[in-house]
């Protein structure tokens, strides 16, 4: 092989080249100064968005890498600019999101003293990555990123962290670059097991009233029309998980709905009604089971996974498939008898029916703009084609039940970890991966201001995203909680804010505010019809609650409608 | 299967084979760290094939506890295999050291205790002697307190190194591990 001599520094951008890296997120710091300089000479080839903060570029790998599926690569220097990747790396890690983080080191005879900006990177990030390696001479860094690349993407993927000390990134190595393909103790691709997948079929084929929940596993898989197919097939009703909106079409007769504490009644209640319930590319988190010891009892569970650790985790299987959801549903395709369940159907759609009737008890087009009117409208504006983009809360919940996803990645939130402040970087990310697509930034008013400073982002990088603020002038989901569990005793949630119009204007990005339901047709048109960025904030009711609601610690059938 | 079993708090033996990595044991400990389980003893030493390392923790969990730590331990993308065993599916050991007083061999008391609890004196110096124990926790925690009348200057017992009975060697999973 051709090797030519180069500059640690230089290795690492060549490494990036070499993965077919075309966009990274970062911001530049002493420790990390060398690779800068490499990246200087290759600012064509590599599109590096400058972001405001390193939180910031961690979220917008994320929105990146959900868009397309491709890795996120951010580049942050040591110390501070380290530790501020800690959040978005634990939202990675829960959310099995591919990123690889370069950091810069302070140099390797300095490690361990208290250096100027030196902290122990490695030790932090060590339970918020998949892996993370610390490089300490300039000759490995080529394997170390190759390694952490094909780490971060295969089998169930995640963050890793690549922490490179200054001497490396100075020192001189003769480069070459070999692409990962494995090594001993790391075997992301299960092997199917033909008996499992049989023992399955078998279950589904005698099932009066299966139920399948999908997960992002089966995006993460790129498995979506195995499971059109697989769900055409049996004619079994399919309920996604918050991650899961997407992968299935929500206007399909098939589609149920989202289960969850926040999701919609029918398979929240049926749940407990299934004879089989088949769970794919799921893990079984606490805000879609409720209390798990009244969860699907009655039903026997097949759990696909491709992480053996899940298996058994929360919910014990009855049959459990290890393997890829694509591998397991195409096989579970080819054996399972074709069939139809009209019956069991109509019993969803007569759940449907009385959740419909009750939220419309209390609702109204009186009063002040609601959160589900404004995400029916973009919903329908944009025809559940858009990219949206949603931050925690009351207006997550919100759009996760009306926007009527209609295509695969279009869905990007923070579901485990739960991170305000992901959406407005997570949402730069995918715009720059999909600029083709509309992409809209749903956000509270809360979680805006935990990451507006990326406003300047969007203004430099001229990205073309849309900021659509629910602004209730409280920290809404928590002031539900106050309303309902805690006596209305409003401690802290409620917030003033600054002109986010002004604010927006400031920042050169085009912006409106609604309140009136009359201007909402007019203000949504022009923030989707606008060429560039645009800001709408929106003003809505100040105390309205997200229904249907399983409280903590109750049953998925003890889901109140108001 | 949920049975009382299942749920029942005991000792359990978890055998973890690692690559030879730095960071390798804070990986580990981080899993049982997380679970709010605390670990009894560890060791950690090259195993019989070179390049793996073998750590051996013990600790007190329920076996539905324990099962989930192992899913997560292997999780790991540079843990080779973890092992589960029961107290009676290992052959275990510890050592433990004695320092005592060389003044104290002089009525033949200590070399009694010595004598009865199958020590040996591993060292003797003009004012202490070592005395060696090998043996589960009991039998030297006997020992600890026989000794003890005559003044212990120093102790120090070892965590557990354990051998499973099955016959399964390492070697042969890892030709499965790197056949896959």
């Amino acid at each position: 092989m051709k090797t030519t001599q180069c500059t640690g520094a230089q290795a690492v951008v060549r490494s990036l080249l070499a993965e077919q890296v075309t966009t990274l997120f970062g911001y530049p710091g002493g420790a990390i100064m060398p690779i800068y300089d490499a990246l200087y000479d290759h600012r064509d080839a590599l599109e590096h968005i400058l972001v405001r903060h390193e939180q910031g570029a961690i979220h917008a790998a994320q929105g990146y890498a959900r868009a397309t599926g491709r890795t996120g690569v951010v580049f942050a220097t040591s110390g501070p600019g380290a530790t501020n990747l800690i959040t978005g790396l634990a939202d990675a890690q829960i959310d099995s999101t591919p990123v690889v983080c370069i950091t810069g080191q302070v140099a390797s005879a300095l490690l361990g003293t208290d250096a100027f900006q030196e902290t122990d990177v490695m030790g932090i990030s060590m339970p918020v990555t998949k892996w993370n390696v610390q490089v300490t001479r300039a000759a490995e860094i080529p394997a170390a990123l190759a390694k952490a690349f094909h780490i971060a993407r295969t089998g169930r993927p995640g963050p890793v962290l690549v922490d490179i000390t200054k001497d490396a990134q100075l020192g001189l190595l003769d480069f070459t670059y070999e692409p990962c393909t494995g090594f001993r103790s790391y075997h992301p691709k299960p092997e199917l097991s033909h008996s499992a997948v049989q023992e399955a079929a078998h279950l589904l084929d005698g099932a009066r009233k299966p139920l399948m929940v999908v997960g992002q596993g089966v995006l993460l898989a790129n498995a979506e029309e195995e499971l059109l197919r697989f769900a055409e097939k049996t004619g079994m009703p399919v309920a996604s998980t918050l991650l899961g909106l997407g992968a299935f079409p929500t206007d399909h007769p098939l589609y149920v709905g989202f289960v969850g504490m926040h999701g919609d009644y029918a398979p929240n209640i049926k749940t407990n009604a299934c004879d089989v319930l088949l769970a794919a590319g799921m893990r079984f988190d606490d805000r879609v089971t409720g209390d798990i010891s009244r969860y699907a009892k009655q039903a026997k569970v097949v759990h696909v996974d491709i992480d053996a650790a899940e298996i058994n985790k929360i919910i014990t299987a009855d049959v459990a498939v290890h393997a890829d959801a694509k591998d397991a549903l195409r096989a579970l395709t080819a054996l399972v008898q074709p069939r139809q369940h009209a019956d069991w159907l109509q019993e969803f759609s007569d759940a449907k029916a009385v959740e419909v009737e009750t939220l419309a008890q209390h609702t109204g087009t009186t009063g002040e703009l609601r959160m589900d009117e404004v995400v029916q409208l973009l919903s329908a504006r944009t025809g559940g084609e858009a990219l949206v983009v949603t931050d925690v809360g009351q207006h997550q919940m919100v759009t996760a039940r009306h926007y009527r996803y209609r295509s695969t990645r279009s869905n990007i939130t923070s579901g485990g970890l739960g991170t305000m402040g992901f959406a407005l970087p997570a949402a730069i990310g995918a715009k720059l991966a999909a600029p083709e697509r509309t992409v809209v930034a749903v956000i509270g008013d809360g979680g805006f201001q935990m990451t507006l400073q990326e406003l300047g982002t969007i203004m430099q990088s001229k990205v073309a995203v849309k900021v659509l603020i629910l602004n209730n002038r409280f920290l809404g989901m928590v002031r539900q909680w106050q309303q309902l569990f805690f006596e209305k005793r409003y401690s802290f949630t409620e917030m003033v804010s600054p002109d986010f119009v002004t604010l927006a204007k400031a920042y050169g990005i085009a912006a409106e505010r609604v309140e009136a339901r009359e201007n909402l047709e007019q203000g949504m048109a022009r923030m989707l019809g606008h060429a560039g960025p645009y800001l709408l904030e929106v003003m809505v009711e100040k105390e309205d609650n997200v229904f249907p609601m399983v409280p903590t610690g109750a049953s998925v059938s003890e889901i109140r409608l108001a | 299967m949920k049975t009382q079993d299942h749920d029942r708090e005991r000792s359990f033996t978890v055998s973890i084979f690692t690559e030879d990595r730095i960071g390798m044991l804070n990986r580990v400990t981080i899993i049982f760290t997380r679970r709010h389980l605390n670990i009894a003893s560890i060791t950690a030493s090259e195993s019989e094939v070179p390049g793996v390392f073998r750590y051996t923790i013990v600790l007190q969990a329920t076996r539905a506890q324990v099962d989930k730590v192992v899913g997560q331990l292997e999780r790991l993308v540079e843990v080779l295999k973890a092992f589960v065993h029961e107290e009676e599916e290992i052959v275990h050991q510890e050592i433990a050291l004695y320092k005592v007083r060389t003044g104290t061999l002089a009525n033949g008391a200590v070399e009694r205790v010595v004598r009865e609890n199958h020590a040996r004196i591993l060292s003797v110096d003009t004012q202490f002697l070592v005395i060696e124990r090998t043996g589960h926790v009991a039998e030297t925690q006997a020992l600890f307190e026989q000794l003890k009348p005559f003044g212990i200057l120093e102790f120090a017992r070892s965590g557990r190194v354990a051998v499973t009975k099955p016959m399964k060697e390492l070697s042969t999973y890892l030709k499965e591990l790197e056949a896959k």
